[in-house]
């Protein structure tokens, strides 16, 4: 490739690259900005110095703490829909549950659109008394990525050559030995992809969040929406805590980026 | 006693009946060969012996004791796989040490273990690689290390040479021999591959459609097969079956082509056929029993003249196709018995080493 390519190639990514990120770099900025800044004409493209006062508000307010709900949240539903889902799969994938079309009807179930079993499961939680919990929630996710994770985890399993399981067998594994020592090494990008998605699945949720949580449990996403008023929208407030909810998601993407690409890639090379 | 006993042994996947009530002992120390064309049901014996699969009526019992509803692992059996089976995610010393790690023994036995094994199949040098470093003959020792460190009572391997080149496999193959040798265990192995089994076993098994069409040592079945399949299964190129009919001649008998020709047999065999004159029976030569006829035959040798249609020569010996009683036969002659196609030749058949097989039930007579 000749020089001028490649310096045309370099300017054409550097454009793009810089369009796509622009809405987040205004997102955080704006978050560290005055009030007045924010509101500026001509924009400010940078603010004069950085403030950090709209996050202080979030936590002397005690706003901050719907991060770490979120975090639990999401955090307890990925592990468990995780554990439940692989070890569904693999039954799936090895011993051939359900038949045929049992995988099928699993990930049909992810096709129901969430606003349709918004309020039943809201009038049953009533009921159960789940309404404002953790565990409401937790079980709400686990249940809701079920079926993206059996999904994903079949095909992955599927992929392990099953002389490798006979193999262990015969060399003196029980079941769950192959399934620790050779299924998840076998698929551990797959199974820290799949984990990140379902994560992001359920740290982005905000029907659910919004009907089934009031004031114990709000996730960030539904206490960024209690920031848009009436008569005037608390942008200061809204760009803080969108910042405080991306920031986790951000990090665990930018330290698995490694696996996340190989395993959504994974499927692609298959023979 | 037995290493291994199998008593009326069945097995179904659906609607196939892949093993039909096989019975089979193996003592200890002997290398038993299973073979047969795919789909014999060979591989399904082997992984039901293994585990792997689940009879479905008989027993199988491994130093007497009843294992049909014990897992693989308490079964004392160590197994090589085909596609070599080793864990891609670790090194190979940790691929050989695998078994032993599951079955908590001291990592100080082990390591003495695996340098040992290693050492019996030059790869010392290999055991910091992982598999994708490593070349397929390299692969099947690394699997053939992970079975003997085991130290098991019955070593199973499952077409371990399949995937591998041919001149890797005569190699590998002598090296399954002279392991057998040194270990003195009890192996199981199956294949498909005629020269493997002739070449390795104690003691061959023939499958066919799920039952043992014959047992025995390998050259008793090559010199003795008891049915037309196993005559026609064992060597290369395969034995050359031509119809014929049984005739008295002179005070003995002969077998009579389809185009006139009469073969004399040689009267030691002729007591048990006299009950069967005059009725058709197939005659079975093995290539390598046909030669160029000198002018005076030895005693035994039946002349015959012929039109040799395809020459393939192999270096060392030369295949002549030619019309043998109307059907198309191989003859394997020396380097320069025949030139070129269409040359006439003399053939001396060695009717000492022929079997006449009855043509209803494919029976050798």
């Amino acid at each position: 490739m000749s020089k001028g390519t490649l310096f045309w190639r370099y300017v054409a990514a550097i454009a793009i690259t810089v369009f796509f990120l622009f809405p987040i770099y205004w997102l955080f900025i704006i978050s560290f900005k005055t009030p007045d800044e924010i509101f500026s004409f001509p924009p400010k493209w940078y603010p004069g110095q950085i403030h950090f006062g709209n996050y202080a508000v979030l936590f002397k307010d005690g706003d901050a703490v719907t991060v770490w709900n979120s975090l639990v949240v999401a955090g307890v539903s990925t592990v468990l829909a995780m554990i439940l889902g692989t070890l569904c799969a693999y039954s799936i994938a090895r011993f051939r549950t359900g038949g045929e079309n049992l995988a099928n009807w699993i990930i049909s179930q992810r096709m129901v659109p969430p606003i349709a079993i918004v309020f039943p499961v809201f009038l049953m939680y009533v009921k159960l008394g789940l309404v404002d919990t953790y565990i409401g929630i937790i079980l709400l996710y686990t249940a809701f990525n079920l079926p993206y994770v059996i999904w994903m985890m079949r095909g992955y399993i599927q992929d392990v050559p099953k002389a490798l399981e006979e193999s262990a067998l015969v060399d003196g594994c029980t079941r769950w030995q192959v399934i620790w020592k050779v299924v998840f090494p076998m698929c551990r990008a797959g199974l820290l992809a799949t984990a990140i998605f379902t994560f992001i699945f359920a740290w982005n949720e905000f029907l659910f969040a919004l009907v089934l949580t009031r004031t114990e449990v709000t996730t960030y996403t539904v206490q960024v929406t209690h920031y848009f008023g009436g008569q005037s929208n608390f942008w200061a407030k809204i760009s803080a805590m969108s910042v405080l909810g991306t920031l986790p998601v951000f990090i665990a993407v930018a330290f698995m980026q490694k696996y996340l690409v190989r395993g959504i890639s994974l499927g692609a090379v298959k023979g | 006693m037995a290493d291994l006993k199998l008593t009326q042994l069945h097995k179904h996947y659906g609607a196939v009946h892949a093993v039909r009530g096989v019975d089979l002992e193996i003592p200890a120390g002997e290398f038993t060969v299973l073979v047969g064309s795919s789909g014999c049901g060979k591989s399904t014996l082997l992984r039901t012996i293994a585990g792997l699969e689940q009879a479905d009526q008989g027993s199988i019992e491994i130093a007497g004791q009843v294992v049909n509803d014990m897992p693989p692992r308490d079964r004392d059996i160590a197994m090589v796989f085909q596609n070599y089976a080793l864990y891609p995610y670790m090194k190979v010393y940790d691929n050989i040490a695998f078994g032993l790690r599951v079955r908590k023994m001291p990592e100080a036995d082990i390591a003495q273990k695996v340098k040992s094994a290693a050492d019996m199949l030059a790869i010392g040098h290999l055991l910091d690689r992982y598999p994708r470093q490593m070349s397929g003959g390299q692969l099947q020792r690394v699997a053939i290390g992970r079975a003997i460190v085991r130290n098991a009572r019955l070593y199973l391997f499952d077409e371990p040479l399949s995937n591998l080149d041919a001149q890797l496999r005569d190699e590998m193959r002598s090296e399954i021999k002279r392991l057998h040798q040194e270990l003195g265990k009890t192996f199981i192995y199956v294949t498909h591959d005629q020269i493997e089994a002739m070449t390795l076993a104690d003691r061959i098994v023939l499958l066919r459609e799920g039952q043992i069409e014959q047992a025995g040592a390998p050259l008793d079945m090559f010199e003795r097969p008891a049915t037309q399949y196993v005559a026609g299964f064992l060597g290369s190129p395969p034995m050359n079956f031509v119809p014929a009919r049984l005739v008295a001649q002179g005070g003995g008998y002969a077998v009579r082509l389809e185009d006139g020709a009469e073969l004399a047999l040689p009267p030691a065999r002729v007591a048990k056929l006299a009950a069967r004159a005059d009725q058709p029976v197939t005659l079975g030569l093995r290539p390598e029993h046909m030669s160029r006829a000198e002018a005076a035959l030895r005693p035994g040798l039946a002349r015959y003249s012929s039109r040799v249609d395809l020459v393939q020569p192999t270096g060392s010996r030369t295949y002549a196709t030619f019309k043998l009683g109307g059907v198309e036969a191989i003859a394997e002659l020396d380097a320069h018995d025949v030139q070129r196609a269409n040359e006439r030749i003399e053939l001396a058949l060695d009717m000492n080493r022929a079997v006449l097989i009855e043509p209803s039930t494919h029976r050798v007579l």
